[in-house]
């Protein structure tokens, strides 16, 4: 166990420096390179001139690679100059990691209890209305492109409706202390009722929106798996040893069937993170996700890198832990 | 091309045979209760048997194709993919009004910058004037260019690093596995978004790449791990003996069997390429020049007049939905019927 841990914390720093130097080689093929990004529109050639020579980028690649890991570890990535201008670029991450994280945790749950009871469901009675029905919807959620759902979500419950904000974390004004910058939670441990649900409000059509990505993959999988450990040996014994149906379904089917669903679950976080660009961007919900959108749109180089470096140092450690634990709980992993 | 027994056949996209008459033993109704009679019936039910799957057994080709025919799923799909793939060659030909063309311009007002529907242009304008119905019509062209090239392109790459790692196998599998690892350690569509950024000038060509990019990690690994299952098959190993070279077992013996799983990704990955140039649009990251009408691109545009004009977003939205469909329902289909597993 202890061996498998430590091959597979080893893969992800391979990962991780590999990362790094795409990083490294995609900052310095960015239009204009480095010297352009970091100075936006101060570029005169007399400052670009003596930013060239203050970062040594006459130096030997591998010298500025270097120098380049050694900032990325101070936790240096210079300034954001598109909308958060002036703010180092870390800081935008870490002051918006809470609310993507929030929404990304919500949608989850949402996709998670709305997927694995269907897929069980469906499962059962294979070929039945249900069945065919629900198929049918995870193939169509497949097709509808992530943005577009959050608009038509938008348009009929916040526009027409009138029932939820349209945009935003929470109502502007509103007494509410924040400790974590997870506004729900915030709301909770405060006791502040009021700011809370308010937040909940704000939360529910973005996580909606994004839970579609997670729910489409998560309800086949449950489903197939299902599928699959119904005809196993040890299911027909159970019933055979006349064990409850519900004894069979919680200890025999679902225990067996949701491990596919575990490693699901981490691969299925990147593409949350991807979705949160889309989504954030449609209900202007102050996350990551938005963050980058707003820098891919105004070429904020310094802040895009950040976010991209840390979401797939996110990635990475959230897929090291689903395989532990997919190995504490598959044994015959460890041995692959 | 019985070089396969039905239990080896596991490996995706191999061709199996004789699985369709199989060990189940056909009832037969008149079976007397003579002693001797029964043994004979054996015999001969045996040999017939044998026979049978001589004559009839069926490629796995063959099989798939007998159930996609009355597959439901399948027809759905291959009807949506056949009116695309046709409007998309002779949309100029048929569409009521040039793409790029600005007729409506001048009804379009500060207060209404969408001109409505109106004789002549049924489903009115979009925000230039330009006639909505051709442009849907038209850009079916450019979403199947799109789509198609950005599905070539990483399979293309996919091919040759899969070819490489399952082919070669050894130091090089560990290398191009370890490549393909830390390009899936990057959320796809966010690397999409990181390349698609890489350029100064985005255009068509550049949305195309980024897509294709993205898509080279899937096929690479789908090749390789066919392509392992297949490195201790019987076929390969007799071609080893027959003292076929080794370039020669990759391309005509192990590739030739990886197609199955390969097309089926691909008719998925259609889908998810047209679904995310129109991703690459909405962030600004798509291709800026619109005479050439994309559905991508008309929905990316279309987010800023969303919540007053909807319709302008849910023409191409639609269109994506129902072609992204398609694909989708082909590919499950396709998946299903070439899955040994559930040969039955």
């Amino acid at each position: 166990m202890l061996r498998f841990i430590v091959r597979r914390s080893l893969q992800a720093l391979l990962a991780l420096f590999v990362l790094s130097v795409l990083l490294f080689a995609w900052l310095r093929s960015l239009p204009g390179g480095v010297v352009s990004a970091l100075l936006g529109e101060r570029g005169t050639p007399e400052n670009a001139a003596a930013l060239r020579s203050a970062l040594g980028l006459d130096d030997p690649l591998y010298v500025q690679y270097w120098r380049f890991l050694q900032r990325a570890l101070r936790g240096d990535f210079g300034v954001s100059n598109g909308v958060f201008r002036g703010e180092p670029a870390l800081d935008v991450f870490f002051q918006r990691l809470p609310a993507t994280v929030e929404l990304s945790i919500f949608a989850m749950i949402l996709a998670l209890t709305l997927a694995i009871p269907l897929g069980y469901v469906a499962a059962r009675r294979r070929g039945g209305p249900l069945d065919t029905g629900s198929v049918v919807f995870s193939l169509v959620g497949v097709a509808v492109p992530v943005f577009f759902l959050a608009y038509v979500l938008k348009y009929v419950f916040a526009v027409q409706l009138g029932w939820l904000p349209p945009s935003g974390r929470q109502t502007v004004g509103i007494n509410a202390t924040h400790i974590t910058n997870m506004y729900v939670l915030d709301g909770i441990l405060t006791r502040e009722w009021d700011a809370a649900w308010d937040a909940f409000k704000h939360l529910l059509l973005p996580a909606l929106a994004l839970a579609s990505i997670p729910f489409a993959i998560i309800f086949r999988i449950t489903r197939a798996a299902v599928i699959d450990v119904m005809e196993e040996d040890y299911v027909r014994t159970a019933r055979a040893k006349g064990l409850t149906p519900r004894v069979i379904r919680v200890r025999h089917i679902m225990r067996n069937a949701l491990i596919p669903v575990v490693t699901v679950v981490g691969l299925q976080i990147g593409a949350l993170l991807a979705g949160a660009v889309l989504t954030e961007k449609v209900f202007a919900f102050q996350g990551i996700g938005q963050a980058l959108a707003i820098g891919f749109e105004r070429r904020d180089y310094p802040v895009l890198q950040v976010l991209i470096m840390m979401a797939a140092l996110i990635y990475i450690l959230v897929n090291l832990l689903v395989d532990i634990a997919y190995a504490v709980i598959d044994p015959r992993v460890r041995t692959k | 091309m019985t070089d396969h027994l039905p239990d080896t056949g596991t490996s995706p996209g191999s061709t199996g045979t004789g699985s369709g008459t199989g060990p189940a033993e056909p009832r037969r109704p008149g079976l007397a209760g003579r002693p001797g009679a029964r043994k004979k019936e054996r015999i001969d039910r045996l040999a017939e048997a044998g026979t049978l799957s001589e004559e009839e057994g069926v490629s796995l080709w063959q099989s798939a194709w007998r159930r996609l025919r009355r597959d439901p799923v399948f027809l759905v799909g291959a009807v949506i993919i056949a009116a695309f793939v046709v409007l998309a060659v002779i949309a100029p030909w048929i569409a009521p009004h040039d793409p790029a063309a600005r007729l409506l311009i001048d009804q379009r007002t500060t207060s209404n910058p969408i001109p409505g529907p109106q004789p002549g242009h049924p489903l009115g304008a979009d925000d230039a004037g330009r006639d909505m119905l051709s442009r849907l019509m038209v850009g079916a062209r450019q979403t199947l260019i799109v789509g198609v090239l950005a599905t070539l392109g990483g399979l293309t790459g996919g091919l040759i690093l899969g070819t490489l790692a399952g082919g070669i196998g050894g130091w090089m599998d560990g290398v191009v596995m370890r490549i393909v690892d830390v390009m899936l350690s990057i959320p796809s569509l966010l690397m999409a978004f990181s390349l698609a950024a890489m350029f100064a000038r985005p255009s068509q060509w550049t949305v195309i790449l980024a897509i294709a990019i993205i898509q080279i990690p899937i096929f690479a690994r789908l090749l390789r791990g066919s392509m392992m299952a297949q490195r201790h098959s019987d076929h390969v190993l007799a071609a080893q003996a027959l003292g076929v070279r080794a370039p020669a077992i990759v391309f005509r013996h192990m590739l030739p069997n990886s197609v199955g799983p390969v097309i089926v990704q691909g008719t998925l990955v259609l889908a998810v390429a047209i679904i995310d140039a129109a991703a690459l649009s909405f962030l600004g990251l798509g291709n800026p020049d619109d005479t050439q009408p994309e559905w991508g691109q008309m929905l990316g545009r279309a987010q800023q007049y969303f919540n007053t004009h909807p319709e302008v977003a849910v023409y191409p939205a639609l269109c994506i939905i129902v072609v992204a469909l398609g694909f989708t329902l082909m590919g499950e289909s396709l998946r299903e019927a070439l899955d040994p597993k559930s040969r039955r």
